[in-house]
């Protein structure tokens, strides 16, 4: 009997315990109160915005394009497609180590570090097959992909027999243009000095790019053939730098980031040494052009570059001319609101 | 015998049961039929099929479907982004949905545990014996004990209780929660043992309140007894047992077969109009989408034909790309367009937004004003898919018993044999009939009258005495007190508590009391009342014709001491007046004519209409025919009302009371506000004209100033021309005055209310000739659209439903909504786009059967102004946003087509590709859709008129679809290009080294993370922490998960594509201020429309203090502002070129002469 009373009581409280627990909780999320800002756009607070964001906009506008104005680039196309020009009979598919000069004249001094680029035009480094066609595993020094590499690098994987390392289309169509650069001093060419260090990322050259474990490096690339394209195997692409050879040749590194755009420029050395440390006088110059690289056959064109850069990177007008519009647009469409809030008086500044 | 029995039970549509498994003959060998057993399994799934059914299940829904076969085309054809890519989000998206479905069914298999291993009492062969419930089979004997829920459908044989009954609630099955009686089967042995007897009854059926059967009881050597059995002896599984120690019954529906099983079944799915905007969209989209791929193959043949741009020496094809048919090749460009560009729908908005409406259903249950002390219960929420259906309605179907007002019946007055009696003495205003007032005078002759009348009270009804505990002499001695003096004492009245179905019948009941005849119950068979004279008179209740909703009367048939037999008979008095006789009506109809259009604000008299009649009976031949007809197996129903019709005639009236219903809280101001909101309410009712009139004032649905149309029996029958005639030209003339004459700038000059009978109704309807009935028909639409509010009232259940779905289907398809709380109701619950159940008193079938269930009418208008409203623009405003995020997503990745030789190359890295919808930008998203308060909640409650402004689907029409289109491809344009531009030259960092493709992506990547999250900063009007936390959140994690994902040489990852992107493109100061410029050239115009749209005229300076519309809510702001402003910021990208080229001359002298 007592027990069952006790489970009367259970009950009762049970009961109880349901009617409170129907009974919704009187918090502020469950009852949509959180406190909130409620923020308000009204004419008081942008317009004056307006003015600030413009002016800043025509500040930082007015400091880029300057900035910008003051670079100096100077750019040569040596495709050789004019028949006048001296590249032109290198543009033979046919002509093997072909030599060309290109003069130039810089009139003023070209402030330094001076960057020296190469440029193609029309050419798809961004095209997803060509894109996909390396082996990341191989090119971080793995041997075992040495010997198999990854079926991406179709149809550059293999000569046939051997496989080919580094394997791929990016690897294959290295850009194999070299160029020196001479200064006429007194009559005389006298060589610039291009430094090719620190022209690729560093984490690039550092981590992601190995080379084997290997010494000497050409043990590593035993029964693998060099890319069809290339001259020379990979382990002779600098040999006389054994931390600018293999995979980690800073030409290679620069090569093998591709680039965003059909037309694109990359580094191609710093003329930071010597006397040219702070830039390249005036005078007469001449480049003189191994012509390995042919872009003819799909209408690509070839050029080289020399910029200075400041802290916004190259010369870029875009970026000084939008912030000026913008932030003279801004200052107007304030003006644009003064008059139609003096005009109609906003509502809820009455 | 048994030769009978064996062929009907071959019969389909019944069965035979053997009680306790004895067979009926002895010479015959028994086999025992075989039924279900008892288990109730209402998981969906078990261990073994769980994955392939729910993934069967899941891949039946279309979207998934869709990207299963994107994931399908990107593992098979060589596409341009891997299938983890598409993989991953659909694996999340499956994932998720198969774990809560898959815990959901874990509680079903743990409640269906509970219930099939409940350890029952059975009975075999005289031992009792202990049995988990799942092993009852049909034909078992169970014994139930006090508190305990029923294990399966019984037939009740034996009760512990004296009188054979015993009680029972069904507050599990229909949440009702008062007691109901139950029968033993009639002259069933008291030795089960022994009981030798075969049940026949019908095979399992849901309706929970219908049961044929009969009981075939052998005993030795005896004809067979044959008795009926009905719902009265049914006990049905999960039905508890009250106050009755112990019962026994035999199975007779078992597991599945029950009829609480047969119920379980889940209703049939409505679908908001969101959700077809949504579809629309949708294949909107997917048109972008194949155009694009489309666009892209084209191109890229024709792009290709041009010499060398095929195969480049630099790209050479492999071997098998050379030797693939051309057409072939085209085929699989297009399907990795598609695959490219597949992001463009969403697979996550389907989760967001199911989420959105599971999680925001949540906000109108947890909502504490919706809590209602007395019946200690908040909102239910039925069903999450109609959260902002609610924010839609156009048209309130209100039922006006118990929806508008309470139903809590209070006897006021009646009046016998044409002479009105009044309860209190307060009411001044006395009729010309009224010999007698207040209590019952002492004139002798008429004495006998009222006692007749108040016996009839007592006795005519079905109500039962609720047993307190301290039942006993006690009690009655009190009874007898109040009896003596003649007037009520309160307290001591309440003591004495009755049930009933309905509580107009408790009221008469007690209203009876009041008069000095009290019920004082049921005792086996014997209804005991104590008269005036406080005399203990006992009448044999022979039978009860129940109530039912269409003939609205219910009679008994007692038989007194003296050995008379009588039937006395109440219900409507259109229902009572033609079956009495005639001669007696007028003096009564005058009476109950003037109540109905009592007109008063604060109670509405109804049930002017309860008329008591009595008839001297013929009772054996009566008997007879009720008991064939509660014997027959078939059509049982449709027996017993023609008998019950038969018996109940020619009966004399004896007087009619009057019953008085309050109004619901607030039920005027609830239908003012409705109004307010431009919403159309209209009554639909089965009560007579003159109540729901009055209702109707006295809720201001009808003003004082409103002209009342009405198209009754009684106007069509005034022309005394052909009712057909009368109809048509009626039509016209209220066409002519509603529709045709109505201004049409402004409907508020004059009020229209339109009142219809359903006798009317069923003309206008099922016209004689099909031209007339269409043409009536959308006369009578045409009508009542343009009137403010439509009283339909003496309708059917079912009439109901049809008013509803004429109104749905008419011109421009509308969102009703139907409230009601009563069985009758149910019909056009279930038919409006939207059913609102009310948790009133007249049961639980509305609340089972509506997708929302609220304890007062009351709670109406914030669940449609406030609640209904938000959700509305937060689940619009969540679909277009989605669609917007995508498209200017995607666009960038086509555009970037045009650079990459059409090469199917992803701008976006496969991370990026991936978490963009599932990590980067739903939080934010989510957030607020369930939190946003674009107008806080009161001055939505305030300001009815509010509602209107995202009628009809507003924000999520064509235009501002178009518009949010726009503004992704404005976005998407801007992205692409703005960077594009900054590439031109890639050397962007202060060494000279140039940033590659996977820069320029993750770049524009940056820019549309933020652009699209702060573009949902600036909508949000509501910031709460959450908002803060989810927002600013969302930005931190893209960073952080950005360095991380850039910071480390990743093992499983073949390419390590975005090896410190990130973190070079944050080194690089011209990467930064082009993030920073085309953030704000997105946002500005954003930000100015928001300043320049300012709500004016004269409604909104009202509103002044409220806030400001995103440009979107309303439809009042020009387009060509839109595009003029997007002009604008456009112009400047497109005059770029033409500046930099104007302007560098004159800055170049600007800079020398510096």
């Amino acid at each position: 009997m007592g027990k069952e009373g006790g489970c009367g009581q259970n009950k009762t409280m049970v009961k109880q315990e349901q009617e409170l627990a129907n009974r919704p909780d009187n918090t502020a999320f469950t009852q949509q109160r959180l406190p909130a800002w409620q923020p308000m756009l009204s004419a008081g607070i942008v317009i004056p915005g307006f003015v600030i964001i413009g002016l800043a906009f025509i500040g930082i506008g007015v400091a880029l394009f300057i900035t910008s104005k003051n670079i100096q680039v100077m750019e040569m196309d040596y495709t050789g497609f004019e028949p006048d020009s001296d590249c032109f009979k290198c543009s033979n598919p046919e002509e093997k180590n072909c030599v060309c000069q290109l003069d130039f004249n810089i009139s003023s001094r070209f402030e330094g570090p001076v960057f020296f680029y190469y440029g193609l035009s029309n050419y798809f480094q961004n095209y997803r097959r060509y894109g996909v066609s390396k082996d990341d595993a191989q090119l971080s020094g793995d041997l075992d992909n040495f010997k198999s590499p990854s079926d991406t690098c179709s149809p550059y994987d293999t000569d046939g027999i051997k496989p080919i390392v580094p394997c791929g289309s990016i690897a294959n169509s290295m850009f194999n243009d070299t160029f020196l650069l001479y200064r006429e001093v007194n009559g005389t060419n006298e060589l610039v000095p291009l430094d090719g260090k620190g022209i690729a990322w560093w984490t690039d050259y550092n981590v992601k790019y190995r080379n084997p474990n290997v010494t000497p490096l050409k043990e590593a690339f035993e029964g693998t053939v060099k890319p069809l394209f290339w001259p020379r195997p990979a382990y002779e692409l600098d040999t006389s730098d054994p931390n600018n050879n293999g995979f980690i040749n800073q030409d290679f590194l620069v090569w093998m980031r591709r680039a965003a755009l059909p037309d694109f420029r990359k580094l191609y050395r710093r003329i930071a040494q010597g006397d040219y440390a702070r830039g390249l006088p005036a005078g007469n110059y001449s480049l003189k052009i191994a012509y390995n690289y042919p872009v003819l056959s799909f209408q690509g064109r070839k050029k080289v570059v020399f910029s200075n850069v400041s802290w916004m990177g190259g010369r870029n007008d875009f970026l000084g001319i939008a912030y000026l519009v913008i932030g003279s647009m801004c200052v107007f469409m304030s003006i644009v609101m003064l008059i139609v809030y003096a005009k109609f008086k906003f509502p809820e500044e009455d | 015998m048994s030769n009978r029995c064996s062929n009907e039970e071959t019969r389909v549509d019944s069965r035979t049961i053997y009680v306790g498994h004895r067979s009926s003959s002895t010479n015959e060998a028994f086999i025992p039929p075989k039924f279900c057993d008892n288990r109730i399994v209402s998981s969906k799934y078990t261990v073994w099929n769980f994955l392939p059914k729910n993934l069967f299940e899941q891949f039946r829904r279309i979207a998934n479907f869709y990207f299963l076969i994107i994931f399908l085309v990107q593992v098979i054809v060589d596409t341009p982004t891997s299938p983890v890519t598409s993989g991953l989000p659909l694996f999340f998206v499956i994932t998720v949905t198969a774990i809560k479905q898959g815990y959901e069914d874990w509680l079903r298999h743990k409640a269906d545990n509970e219930v099939n291993k409940y350890p029952v009492t059975v009975l075999e062969q005289g031992r009792r014996i202990r049995k988990e419930s799942e092993k009852i089979k049909v034909g078992d004997v169970v014994e139930v004990e006090e508190d305990v829920t029923f294990p399966c459908d019984l037939i009740l044989l034996q009760s512990s209780r004296d009188d054979d009954t015993c009680f029972v609630t069904t507050a599990s099955l229909d949440g009702e929660s008062n007691h109901k009686t139950h029968y033993t089967v009639p002259d069933t042995e008291k030795d089960l043992e022994t009981l030798n007897a075969t049940i026949e009854c019908e095979q399992p059926q849901p309706d929970l309140y219908k049961f044929v059967g009969r009981m075939h009881i052998y005993k030795n050597d005896q004809e067979p007894a044959v008795r009926s059995l009905g719902p009265e002896n049914l006990l049905l599984k999960g039905a508890t047992l009250k106050n009755t120690q112990r019962i026994c019954g035999v199975a007779i529906y078992t597991g599945m077969e029950t009829k609480m099983a047969l119920n379980y079944q889940g209703k049939s799915q409505k679908r908001s109009a969101v959700e077809k905007s949504i579809n629309a969209f949708l294949l909107v989209y997917l048109c972008i989408l194949v155009s694009k791929a489309l666009v892209c193959t084209t191109l890229k043949y024709v792009w290709q034909g041009k010499p060398g741009q095929d195969e480049p020496w630099y790209n050479e094809k492999t071997q098998r790309e050379k030797d693939t048919n051309l057409y072939l090749k085209m085929f699989t460009d297009f399907l990795s367009f598609m695959v490219l560009f597949n992001f463009i729908i969403p697979v996550s908005m389907y989760v967001t937004v199911e989420m959105q409406k599971f999680l925001g259903s949540f906000f109108i249950t947890w909502d504490k004003d919706f809590f209602d002390p007395e019946i200690k219960e908040g909102a239910l929420v039925n069903t999450s898919d109609l959260n902002e259906e609610l924010g839609q309605v156009e048209y309130v179907f209100t039922d006006k018993t118990g929806t508008l007002t309470q139903n809590n019946m209070e006897f006021i007055e009646c009046c016998i044999d044409g002479f009105q009696y009044k309860y209190r003495d307060a009411s001044s205003d006395l009729d010309g009939f009224c010999v007698t007032d207040g209590p019952l005078n002492k004139v002798q002759e008429k004495a006998g009258r009222e006692e007749l009348f108040l016996r009839a009270l007592c006795l005519c009804h079905t109500v039962q005495v609720k047993e307190s505990s301290e039942q006993g002499q006690g009690q009655r001695d009190q009874v007898d007190g109040f009896g003596l003096d003649g007037e009520v004492l309160p307290p001591l009245r309440e003591q004495r508590g009755f049930i009933a179905s309905s509580p107009d019948e408790v009221a008469l009941v007690k209203g009876a009391m009041r008069f000095g005849f009290t019920f004082l119950g049921l005792e086996s068979k014997n209804m005991k009342i104590l008269t005036r004279n406080n005399d203990i008179e006992m009448y044999e209740l022979l039978h009860v014709l129940n109530f039912d909703p269409v003939r609205r009367r219910m009679s008994v048939i007692v038989r007194s001491k003296s050995g008379d037999t009588l039937l006395f008979c109440k219900g409507a008095d259109s229902s009572i007046f033609p079956r009495v006789r005639q001669e007696e009506v007028e003096r009564i109809r005058m009476h109950v004519e003037r109540n109905a259009t009592t007109d008063d604000y604060l109670l509405v008299v109804t049930l002017g209409a309860m008329c008591f009649a009595v008839q001297e009976e013929d009772y054996a031949q009566a008997d007879a025919g009720l008991m064939e007809a509660r014997l027959a197996l078939q059509d049982r129903e449709q027996k017993l009302m023609a008998v019950y019709n038969q018996v109940e005639t020619g009966m004399s009236l004896i007087g009619a009371t009057a019953v008085e219903d309050r109004l619901q809280e607030e039920a005027a101001e609830t239908m003012e506000a409705l109004q307010g909101a431009g919403i159309k309410v209209w009554v639909l009712t089965g009560d007579k004209m003159e109540t729901a009139k009055s209702t109707c004032y006295a809720c201001r649905l009808f003003q004082r100033n409103t002209e009342l149309l009405e198209l009754t029996v009684r106007t069509l029958e005034d022309g005394g021309r052909r009712r057909e005639e009368r109809l048509h030209e009626l039509l016209l003339e209220y066409h002519k005055k509603a529709v045709q004459d109505a201004p049409t700038w402004s409907s508020a000059n004059q009020d229209y209310g339109f009142i219809i009978d359903g006798a009317t109704l069923s003309m206008v309807l099922n016209s004689s000739s099909e031209s007339n009935s269409s043409r009536y028909k959308n006369l009578f639409l045409q009508i009542c659209q343009n009137c403010t509010s439509v009283l339909c009232c003496r309708m059917a259940p079912l009439q109901k439903a049809q008013i509803v779905k004429m109104v749905k289907n008419s011109k421009g398809s509308p969102i009703t909504l139907s409230i009601g709380d009563g069985a009758n109701d149910v019909s056009m619950i279930l038919e409006a786009h939207v059913g609102i159940g009310i948790k009133g008193k007249e049961g639980r079938q509305a609340v089972r059967n509506s997708d929302y269930a609220i304890p007062k009418l009351k709670h109406l208008k914030k669940l449609l102004l406030a609640h209904g409203h938000l959700y509305y623009v937060r689940i619009a405003h969540l679909v277009q946003y989605f669609f917007y995020k995508n498209l200017c997503f995607i666009l960038p990745q086509f555009l970037y087509q045009f650079f990459c030789g059409y090469s199917q190359q992803p701008l976006y890295d496969a991370a990026y590709l991936t978490m963009y919808n599932i990590c980067f930008t739903s939080m934010p998203i989510l957030a607020y859709s369930l939190l946003e308060q674009h107008i806080c909640i009161e001055v939505l409650l305030d300001n009815a008129a509010l509602y209107r402004d995202i009628a009809k689907n507003g924000m999520l029409r064509w235009r501002p679809f178009l518009y949010w289109t726009l503004l992704g491809v404005f976005h998407g344009l801007l992205f692409f290009f703005g960077v594009r531009f900054l590439f031109s030259n890639p050397a962007l960092q202060d060494n000279g080294q140039v940033f590659g493709n996977w820069s320029y992506g993750t770049i524009v990547f940056t820019v549309l993370v933020f652009t699209v999250t702060l573009k949902l900063a600036l909508d949000t009007r509501h910031w709460t922490w959450i908002n803060h936390f989810v927002i600013w959140g969302s930005l931190l994690f893209y960073v952080f998960f950005s360095f991380f994902w850039g910071g480390i040489i990743w093992p499983f990852l073949k390419q390590q594509r975005l090896y410190f992107v990130f973190a070079n493109m944050l080194s690089s100061v011209s990467a930064w201020l082009v993030i920073i410029l085309l953030i704000l050239l997105s946002l500005l115009p954003e930000i100015l429309l928001v300043v320049f749209h300012k709500p004016r005229g004269p409604r909104q300076v009202e509103l002044r203090h409220i806030h400001t519309f995103p440009l979107y809510f309303t439809h009042s702001f020009s387009p060509r502002f839109i595009y003029l402003f997007h002009f604008l910021t456009v112009l400047p990208l497109f005059s770029l070129w033409f500046w930099s080229s104007l302007m560098e001359p004159i800055f170049n002298i600007f800079i020398r002469g510096i």
